[in-house]
């Protein structure tokens, strides 16, 4: 029975409460007004705003005419506002990065769970109260994405334009999709999927705790039928989910293998994080069954999706640069223009980097090593998510400072705090599965 | 040369290993082992050196990524840049996307390929090749183990009846 330990629990505490300032400092400094935001944009960047003056001048000597003048006055203003909606996003967005990030680690670990009951795996049972305590954030983390969208819906942000009455009335693109895209449906099917998936989460860590005190095993039987139907379920909620909650923050833009995408995503970063909680509790000798074999397994399984999660990344990004169909093109016009470094930078961190460390089979058993590559793969697919709701959100205006570093410190504490609270109910091992001997003896 | 070796022959691959174990626990040299098929552990019980074949074909994947990136450099952006589609032939990084699929197939072709060839050669296989079996039995269902002898034929003998071996013979061999 592991006991949550003070050090860490004040840790994640220090966390929460240092992320809390970081995501306040970001609501307290966006601008409110636009003289605000042109000020903001000023003191950061005195070349770009030196050159709008010259452009300004430029525009003045050539538009002579008064109306031409009105023209430029009417094109800097709503530039400004739009300006000023980016500024207003950013600690927004900011947070919804940061949270949704966390959640799919959760949801990520999750499918992973579901696919070694569904498959009967031999080597992992030992590692499914580790699984446990990581769902286990499922639902705070569920809960405050839910929130968040909730308070798009109110209109307390900009994260996603088409909530906003005013630009869909001017937008025929948008207007085609209004019976998918509107508020009322969204929030119905947020709930439903987060729903589903805490339902599963919640009956299967039931099911697997009374199994251990169970004299057959039927609770084990049910649990791999519900497994196998929560797997149905989830590939069409996370498609689906993917599209209403990243993919619609940028409405005109549509990929249809966005869904696997995001899969593999939260896959890898789930498995990661399993492989990183398993290496802390059994250097604390809490999981005294645990070879080096699990290790290997799951840095293979660290290694396989990093490269299934760069087959899809470059799928997705090759098919549209070469056909370059403009509707379609600019999603990747604006990242490589504005996003360079995190846009390739995460290329690098989510495939080169693993390949290269985990390709060899004695390093996928030292454990620092597979932590290394742990905390590289992490930070990846954290770009990754920040490169797709950034640049709809944010624009050219993004920066990884204050509220995205709070954000993350933020909800990384209440993650710690959360699994291993709930890692420290049950026992670390599960007593009575049928496959517990040969997750025991589990050599590879 | 000609040097006297000592089969011993197992029905079973379980008493097979603890054979092995045995004879090197007694610190005899086990010449080779005929499996008809893959024991698991065999190698680590006769503490064979590990494979470095995986080694190879990293480095041969690396040949062949070269291989693909000069090929259509020279091909595509240095030779002869045309304007097809409208691709940008201007720099390979700038056609990079189109040239990946290539780049990734010719890797894995010259790393599975060039790393057979090289399990062929290092284990002396091709089409025509002597079989170098002992005994046919050992390809269907029986284990031999070769020892060479070397004025110990009796204690060897023993040695090999208590480990569990269903026959043993003692011949004549000329090295290879």
């Amino acid at each position: 029975m592991y006991t949550f330990s003070n050090r860490l629990k004040i840790g994640s505490f220090i966390l929460m409460a240092l992320g809390v300032l970081g995501i306040a400092i970001g609501f307290i400094s966006a601008p409110s007004t636009v003289e605000e935001a042109k000020a903001i944009v000023a003191s950061h960047d005195d070349g770009h705003g030196g050159g709008h003056g010259a452009e300004a001048g430029h525009g003045e000597a050539a538009g002579h005419s008064a109306a031409a003048n009105a023209h430029g006055e009417e094109h800097d203003s709503s530039h400004d506002e739009h300006l000023l909606h980016q500024l207003q996003n950013k600690p927004w967005a900011a947070l919804y990065v940061g949270a949704f990030f966390f959640f799919m680690i959760a949801l990520g670990v999750l499918a992973f769970y579901a696919i070694q009951r569904a498959a009967q795996a031999g080597w992992s049972p030992l590692l499914f109260r580790v699984m446990e305590g990581i769902t286990a954030y499922l639902v705070p983390g569920g809960i405050i994405v839910f929130v968040i969208l909730v308070l798009s819906v109110m209109h307390m942000n900009h994260l996603f334009i088409w909530m906003d009455a005013d630009v869909v009335a001017h937008d025929e693109l948008i207007q085609g999709k209004v019976g998918y895209l509107n508020p009322t449906f969204f929030l119905i099917r947020a709930a439903l999927f987060l729903g589903g998936w805490i339902f599963y989460r919640e009956y299967s860590r039931k099911l697997s705790l009374q199994q251990d005190e169970a004299q057959d095993d039927a609770n084990f039987k049910l649990n791999f039928r519900w497994s196998a139907g929560f797997l149905v379920f989830y590939l069409v909620t996370e498609s689906m989910m993917s599209w209403d909650w990243i993919m619609s923050v940028d409405p005109h833009w549509f990929s249809t293998l966005f869904g696997w995408y995001v899969f593999a995503s939260m896959f890898v970063s789930g498995i990661t994080v399993i492989a990183m909680v398993t290496i802390y509790l059994k250097s604390k000798g809490l999981l005294p069954d645990v070879n080096d074999s699990h290790i290997h397994d799951l840095a293979k399984f660290m290694f396989g999706i990093s490269i299934f999660w760069t087959y899809l990344w470059f799928s997705q990004f090759m098919l549209i640069w070469y056909s370059n169909i403009p509707e379609e093109v600019t999603y990747y016009v604006t990242r490589i223009a504005d996003y360079r470094l995190p846009f390739f930078g995460m290329v690098a961190m989510n495939f080169l980097f693993p390949v290269l460390l985990l390709m060899n089979s004695d390093y996928k058993r030292i454990n620092w090593f597979v932590v290394l590559a742990g905390i590289v793969i992490l930070a990846g697919h954290y770009l990754d998510i920040f490169n797709m709701i950034m640049p709809s959100t944010v624009g050219d205006q993004w920066s990884i400072g204050i509220p995205e570093i709070g954000a993350v410190l933020f909800f990384a504490g209440l993650f710690i705090f959360w699994v291993f609270k709930a890692l420290a109910t049950a026992p670390l091992q599960p007593k009575r599965n049928p496959f517990i001997e040969e997750s025991r003896h589990f050599h590879y | 040369m000609a040097s006297k070796m000592i089969h011993a022959y197992y029905n079973d691959d379980d008493v097979l290993m603890h054979a092995v174990k045995k004879v090197k626990a007694a610190k005899h040299h086990i010449e080779e082992v005929y499996c008809p098929f893959p024991v698991h552990g065999l190698d680590k019980a006769m503490g064979l050196a590990p494979t470095r074949l995986a080694i190879t074909a990293f480095m041969y994947g690396c040949v062949g990524l070269t291989v693909a990136i000069t090929m259509m450099n020279y091909i595509m952006i240095e030779d002869w840049p045309q304007d097809i589609g409208g691709k940008p032939s201007f720099s390979y990084l700038e056609n990079m996307p189109a040239f990946v699929p290539i780049m990734f197939e010719l890797t894995v072709f010259f790393a599975a390929h060039l790393m057979v060839i090289t399990f062929y050669l290092r284990s002396r296989l091709w089409p025509f090749k002597e079989a170098e079996n002992p005994d046919v039995r050992t390809t269907d269902d029986h284990f031999l183990m070769e020892i060479e002898v070397h004025g110990n034929e009796m204690e060897l003998t023993e040695l090999l009846m208590d480990s569990g071996a269903v026959e043993i013979n003692v011949m004549e061999k000329n090295s290879h």
